[in-house]
């Protein structure tokens, strides 16, 4: 494949224009400001104003019109009043995105960081923490779509007479057990997922908690060890305690992350077998099936479910910055 | 050299670098201008014009449709761009909604382009290209690109859904023969189990598609068993989903899928097809550990390389029986053609695709079946593509499309699918319909 500059000249012009416009709004607000006596407040303003422009055409009127397909029918046109919000809590399928999606968030930031922890608290400070957390990091490059195809393959059933493809299968059959088809049966093909998901997120709790570890006072480990404390006893008396708010950051990261969850399940399972979650069912309805208030009232729902994380997030954020 | 001086000339290399890989393709343009033009003479001349082209078709498909017309491209002066994407379905909403709606797309469900018929996206077809469907297309073919009496495209694509794939050797050395009635394909079914192997294999993973390989096996029953106009009222919900008709329908393909004696041969117990994706599923048929594979005529494409097909080959094809011998029902699909532009180029462009002569150019370059009346099945690829024209040019054929793709999206492409996997893994026929049928759109 070549890249044919003059093909694609009208593409780079368009680029050209846009970082233009860029630089010529940047100057232009710090034109503004440079100028004349500006109280604080109305500076403050200024700078904020590009990004509140864009913010309100990006998010916030999106947004609003989401919440108002919500009120509409299939083709939003007709107002339907609450029916979406009443299928939500009536349909079976919609249901059971709703309870995997609960079953995720609780799962996915607990175990991830969980193992995460021990992980990092087992490397911290060995001579080689780069190494090993460079390794624990690394399912994080993969995209989610790979890491669904990569776990696809570690599940993948063949009756028993024949080869078995799938490693998890490959390792029943060699302790002499009947290959199952794991991503199939309901609830527990969810834990299945649940383990892909924590597979790429264990990585990012690993390496923060990790950071946050070695900032805890050596002396204050060392001397709970001289006084007899098992690691056991460290870990939990010392260093939990000491790394709580990176802990809490890293969960609610975690947990934001998991209500987005959708690559995992598309690639996976396609949202068969009961393993739907609110974000890929959101999709499904909205863009396969045509109907887009439900869709935009999964939305609404998402959201809704989001926003107590987020603020907590933000909240925290600002106590520790 | 300074490192800025360094940087500046890597860029002024690359920069003519990509210019000069660019020239060749520029330059290679008038060297096509050989094609003969008087076939293309009557789509007139479109100089300087565009035409944009969705499809889900990639790679080798793609490059199909492409060299097919390229001729009609270089001799119109229309410039036609293809874009293929595997997530056609879901992002041509979001281009229309989006307002960069391609000028024409190939729907591969009716339910679909009614959907954008009924919302005013779609343009009504010239009387150019109203004309050349009358002639090419039944008046079935034809019904299923109109929405309230007005045509919006033409079919482009036409495949078989009922054909039973089968070893010839297999049937030969277990003295069994192709059967032309329900009856004889349930005695083949009987003999095989009885001599130890599973007469059946069915695969039915298709990532979020999972189930469309069961839902085409109840469409493919329900028309044997009830013939074309309960079939009609089924999937017109005008009879409930779950009605008694479709029910014993139903059973009946239980009898043979949910059946571990009959199903699923080399893949273990019936359920195992879940897990199976349907393009692997057909290949027991090649070793033995299975009899039969019902699946479409597009299978073809993917038995292992090297696999022949023929009458006396690997693996060959006989129409899924009905009642007598006498009745050709035929379960099928198609993909569509329609414009969301209506300009002189894009008029020219879907007149061209309505023709005849762009269904026998396409045949001629690899597999392909039309079901154009104009087609001539010599021009066919291979045996199975001659054996689909057939059926499909024959009179005496009661052709159906598939159920699933003319249902409204939600159920068809949702809880149907959804619903078949179910019942494949266990749960029961009134259970599964029923909740199928309570999730039918209301509006």
């Amino acid at each position: 494949m070549s890249f044919d500059a003059v093909a694609q000249q009208p593409k780079l012009l368009y680029l050209l224009q846009g970082v233009a416009a860029f630089a010529a709004v940047v100057s232009l607000v710090l034109l503004a400001l440079h100028r004349g006596p500006v109280r604080r407040r109305a500076a403050a303003l200024i700078l904020l104003a590009p990004a509140l422009a864009l913010l309100t055409i990006g998010l916030l009127l999106p947004g609003l019109r989401t919440l108002a397909l919500s009120f509409t029918d299939n083709g939003g046109d007709a107002w339907v009043g609450l029916d979406n919000y009443v299928w939500m809590f009536t349909d079976h399928r919609a249901l059971v995105a709703l309870r995997n999606t609960v079953a995720w968030v609780v799962l996915v930031p607990l175990t991830s960081t969980a193992v995460g922890l021990l992980y990092a608290a087992a490397v911290a400070r060995s001579r080689f923490r780069t190494f090993a957390l460079s390794l624990v990091l690394t399912p994080m490059a993969i995209s989610f779509v790979g890491a669904g195809v990569v776990w696809k393959f570690v599940y993948a059933y063949r009756p028993a007479e024949a080869g078995q493809v799938g490693l998890l299968n490959q390792l029943v059959v060699a302790i002499g057990g009947e290959p199952r088809q794991w991503l199939v049966d309901p609830p527990w093909n969810v834990l299945f997922l649940v383990v892909a998901m924590v597979w790429t997120q264990t990585g990012f709790a690993a390496v923060l908690l990790a950071g946050a570890i070695r900032a805890v006072p050596a002396e204050l480990t060392e001397a709970a060890r001289l006084d007899g404390a098992s690691p056991g006893q460290v870990l939990r008396r010392i260093t939990v305690p000491s790394i709580r708010p990176t802990l809490l950051v890293v969960l609610l990261a975690q947990a934001v992350a998991t209500f987005k969850a959708f690559d995992i399940v598309k690639t996976m399972t396609g949202g068969q077998f009961d393993t739907g979650v609110l974000a890929h069912e959101m999709y499904d309805q909205a863009f396969r099936y045509g109907e887009t208030g439900r869709g935009a009232a999964l939305a609404v729902l998402l959201f809704l479910l989001v926003t107590p994380f987020v603020a907590h997030q933000v909240r925290a954020r600002r106590r520790t910055g | 050299m300074r490192f800025g001086a360094r940087l500046a000339l890597a860029v002024i290399t690359l920069a003519v670098t990509a210019t000069a890989c660019g020239t060749p393709r520029d330059s290679g343009s008038p060297s096509r201008t050989t094609a003969d033009c008087a076939p293309y003479a009557r789509y007139g001349k479109h100089p300087g014009t565009r035409v944009t082209v969705y499809a889900e078709n990639r790679d080798r498909e793609a490059d199909l449709f492409e060299e097919t017309w390229a001729d009609f491209a270089d001799c119109t002066g229309i410039d036609v761009r293809y874009e293929g994407d595997g997530e056609f379905e879901a992002q041509i909403q979001v281009r229309v909604d989006g307002g960069s709606a391609p000028d024409v797309a190939f729907f591969p469900q009716p339910g679909l382009l009614e959907r954008f018929a009924r919302a005013g996206k779609l343009k009504p077809v010239s009387p150019g290209v109203a004309t050349l469907a009358k002639q090419g297309w039944s008046a079935d073919w034809n019904s299923y690109a109109t929405v309230d009496g007005t045509l919006y495209g033409t079919p482009l694509v036409a495949n078989v859904k009922s054909f039973v794939w089968y070893s010839p050797t297999f049937f030969r050395d277990k003295g069994l023969s192709v059967p032309r009635t329900w009856s004889e394909l349930m005695a083949v079914t009987e003999k095989v189990a009885a001599s130890g192997v599973k007469p059946w294999c069915a695969g039915v993973e298709s990532a979020e598609a999972t189930g469309w390989p069961v839902t085409d096996w109840i469409e493919d029953v329900l028309l044997r068993q009830q013939g074309t106009d309960v079939y009609d009222q089924w999937v017109a919900h005008e009879i409930p989903f779950d009605d008694p008709r479709v029910i014993q329908a139903m059973n009946t393909v239980g009898s043979i899928l949910k059946n571990d004696r009959y199903a699923n041969g080399g893949f273990g117990p019936a359920r195992s097809m879940a897990s199976i994706s349907f393009q692997e599923a057909g290949t027991p048929v090649l070793s033995g550990d299975c009899a039969m594979h019902r699946q479409a005529s597009f299978y073809a494409d993917m038995w292992p390389k090297g696999t022949e097909i023929g009458p006396d080959k690997d693996v060959h094809v006989f129409l899924l029986p009905g009642a007598d011998p006498a009745s050709r029902p035929v379960l099928g699909g198609g993909v569509f053609t329609a414009a969301f532009a209506d300009r002189p180029e894009v008029r020219a462009f879907q007149e061209y695709l309505a023709t005849a002569d762009f269904a026998n150019a396409r045949m001629r370059k690899g597999p392909y079946v039309s079901a154009n009346r104009g087609v001539d099945p010599a021009n066919a690829a291979t045996e199975v593509d001659r054996l689909s024209i057939r059926l499909l040019q024959d009179p005496r054929t009661q052709f159906r499309f598939d159920g699933s793709d003319l249902m409204p999206a939600s159920v068809g492409a949702g809880t149907f699918w959804k619903g078949a996997v179910d019942w494949i893994g266990g749960a029961s026929t009134r259970q599964v319909a029923g909740s199928i049928e309570r999730s039918w759109p209301r509006s």
